[in-house]
């Protein structure tokens, strides 16, 4: 949260362009009244400390321990996941798609950077990126190999390319050894990239 | 528009690298180009639309050699300016020179946390039925606008089956030009992969996009 209000000039030779930039950006509209700085503390603390994969976590935690919250998650993952408490900005209309064994789900935007916020908070850098976004859709598995995973050959992947608004979350398998555990627990063994499809959840340790 | 962000596809860029541990922000400034982009963006002059197109419209050299911080600020940069906020002048020594613009609404920090949680859904009422029903076979569109679409290169002339009908959403093609939402249908569309790579292409791969209906034609 600690941000330097200091908008002296002379500090701006020892910024790098881009921080000098948005320096500069930042400046201008908090000058013209057009935004408040106090607003980008509270934008910037919501997506380092609160909105993040442990939302997404919980929700998939839910679902392998809860039938009836799988089937309303299958059905209308935006309520399900609203009743959650995680709702929002990039998060407004969602779909759950649920590995099997016989097939495996892999999100991408192969247009920007769409990406479910609301239960995953923000993407990394590789998810926005240009190795991602063109392969994902035409060579999965050489990019899952890059994430060290291998599927069996037989198993079908489908790639879901979010073009529109609609926000996909993966709902990986649930990992064997694991019966009677508490959701808190489970949803320890739920990685991000499980969630996005580029990784598997952890095994029961 | 046939954009350097339609990247489905596209070969050269080399692996994917994902970072161990990634943090969130890698510099400062990454931080304060997110509060600002959004804080700009609940000014309530533009919507996510004109917002994708401004970045899609970067030169290709300069998206690609961009991170992705960077081509939203070059974005706002431009929106700022379009929309009468800035002048290249203001950007070039880094403070207001004056003027009067006034936004429509300015986020206040109190109000974040209600902002971000309600967010901006994008589905609306259409006065039609759906064209389309899930199992149709349908075909999409070859077309090369020169404004914004959502229809990638790689799916488009493609044969394929409608999985899901979803509901009206806003037309992009259309609100990223201040030329009005029109809703549309969409739907979720999936296609084997022979039929968008052809020879060669994995055979237990499927992909699927989201598409509006004016997209689609009966297969």
């Amino acid at each position: 949260m600690s941000h330097d209000h200091d908008h002296d000039h002379h500090h701006d030779n020892e910024l790098d362009p881009m921080a000098a930039r948005v320096r500069a950006l930042e400046t201008i509209l908090t000058q013209k009244g057009l935004i408040d700085p106090a607003a980008i503390d509270v934008i910037v603390d919501t997506y380092e400390t609160k909105v993040g994969p442990r939302n997404g976590a919980r929700v998939v935690a839910k679902a392998w321990s809860d039938p009836e919250f799988a089937e309303w998650l299958k059905r209308d993952a935006t309520a399900a996941i609203a009743s959650l408490g995680y709702t929002g900005r990039q998060g407004e209309h969602m779909q759950a798609v649920f590995n099997t064994p016989d097939q495996h789900n892999m999100v991408v935007c192969t247009l920007c950077s769409c990406y479910p916020w609301s239960v995953l908070g923000l993407p990394p850098v590789w998810y926005k990126s240009p190795p991602y976004r063109s392969r994902a859709v035409i060579d999965p598995r050489g990019v899952l190999a890059e994430f060290g995973v291998t599927l069996p050959d037989e198993t079908k992947i489908r790639v879901w390319d979010s073009t529109a608004e609609l926000r996909y979350l993966v709902v990986p398998m649930r990992p064997a050894g694991t019966e009677g555990w508490s959701e808190e627990d489970l949803a320890d063994l739920v990685t991000r990239d499980s969630m996005i499809g580029t990784g598997l959840a952890r095994e029961a340790a | 528009m046939n954009g350097p962000q339609d990247l489905g596809g596209q070969m050269g860029f080399g692996p994917v690298a994902p970072e161990k541990d990634e943090p969130y922000f890698h510099a400062e400034w990454e931080k304060r180009a997110l509060g600002v982009t959004l804080s700009a963006g609940a000014m309530g002059h533009w919507n996510i639309d004109e917002s994708r197109h401004a970045r899609e419209s970067l030169h290709p050299a300069d998206y690609y050699a961009s991170s992705y911080y960077e081509i939203w600020i070059k974005a706002l940069e431009t929106l700022l300016k379009r929309h009468g906020f800035v002048t290249q002048d203001e950007l070039l020594v880094g403070k207001s020179l004056g003027g009067n613009a006034r936004a429509k609404r300015v986020l206040q920090a109190e109000d974040v946390p209600a902002v971000l949680a309600r967010g901006g859904p994008c589905n609306r009422p259409v006065g039609a039925d759906a064209r389309f029903k899930a199992g149709d076979r349908v075909r999409t569109k070859n077309f090369n606008p020169e404004g914004h679409t959502r229809l990638p290169r790689y799916a488009r002339d493609k044969v394929g089956v409608i999985d899901v009908v979803r509901e009206g959403f806003v037309f992009p093609d259309t609100n990223a030009h201040g030329r009005g939402e029109n809703p549309q249908w969409v739907y979720t569309v999936v296609f084997e992969s022979r039929e968008i790579w052809g020879e060669g292409a994995d055979p237990t791969l499927a992909v699927s996009i989201d598409a509006w209906e004016s997209y689609l034609e009966p297969a």
